[in-house]
């Protein structure tokens, strides 16, 4: 066994020089979608690059190139993810329902939906209503708008989001539902019927 | 019973919600509606989350289409400090 794998380890060069004008673009984007900060993915990216130096050598070939500066810089989102959680992420949020007694999981009174106004008009696409989504967005607690734009803005699978973030399905669905009752009462607020 | 059918305001959204992903199992889409015939307001909440999830989605198309790059200048910063590394 051992003989095989030094055998592979010589076989295996990393094209170090190359990595940023192959790779840089793809893991930028890569992290952008997942951290929605483009200043910390740049750094996040970065710190992929040169933990890549650091163990080219344990790098077996097993897989592309590409993919193991991946898997790098996944263990780095998530790293970052487990930072937030312990912290801002546990931001307290504004719950929609009562949490205790006898009213528990009925709608707090000032949270109710409230009918809204001139509805056909105010859902034309356009960029005031974007930037006022992305505004809803940023003020979930982190973890909150994390999850919901893994889920929502890109699609991911639910495992696949769960895998990475280290989050079990009925935890998934849980903040998912945290974060559409919030969105919806501050696009009600700031959007429906100001 | 129909007590196993019973949830509450805060369940039947968490259900509406999952079922904008078409992730909710029949079981609950029966305990959704069964809630529905006695709330207004959850009812109300379906019919917002619905008009919600379209705007979501176009949002999420054009997220999609935009792709971004890293400046010249900055892959070239990158260089020179991956080149320090490596000496």
């Amino acid at each position: 066994m051992v003989f095989i794998s030094k055998m592979a380890q010589e076989q295996v060069v990393l094209n170090t020089d190359k990595w940023i004008d192959n790779y840089a673009d793809y893991m930028y984007n890569y992290a952008v979608v997942r951290v929605n900060n483009s200043d910390l993915a740049k750094d996040l990216v970065q710190d992929t690059f040169f933990a890549g130096l650091k163990s080219a050598k344990n790098f077996q070939g097993k897989s592309t190139e590409r993919t193991w500066l991946i898997s790098i810089l996944k263990r780095k989102i998530i790293d970052h993810y487990r930072k937030i959680n312990s912290k801002k992420g546990q931001a307290e949020v504004r719950m929609n329902f009562y949490d205790d007694g006898e009213n528990e999981g009925n709608w707090l009174e000032e949270r109710v939906p409230q009918s809204w106004d001139n509805q056909s008009e105010k859902t034309i696409e356009n960029q005031e209503l974007k930037s006022q989504l992305e505004s809803c967005i940023d003020a979930l607690p982190e973890k909150y708008g994390l999850v919901f734009r893994m889920k929502t803005i890109q699609e991911f699978e639910t495992e696949e989001i769960c895998k990475e973030l280290n989050i079990t399905a009925s935890n998934l669905w849980v903040i998912i539902h945290r974060a559409r009752t919030q969105l919806r009462k501050c696009m009600e607020d700031n959007w429906f019927n100001i | 019973m129909f007590k196993n059918f019973r949830i509450t305001c805060d369940e039947a959204t968490t259900i509406c919600d999952k079922s904008q992903y078409g992730a909710s199992t029949l079981l609950e889409k029966v305990k959704l509606n069964i809630h529905f015939l006695g709330c207004k307001i959850c009812s109300l909440y379906t019919k917002q989350n619905n008009l919600l999830t379209k705007i979501y989605k176009g949002h999420a198309k054009a997220c999609k289409e935009t792709k971004v790059c890293m400046t010249k200048e900055e892959k070239e910063i990158l260089k020179k400090e991956l080149e320090k590394i490596k000496k």
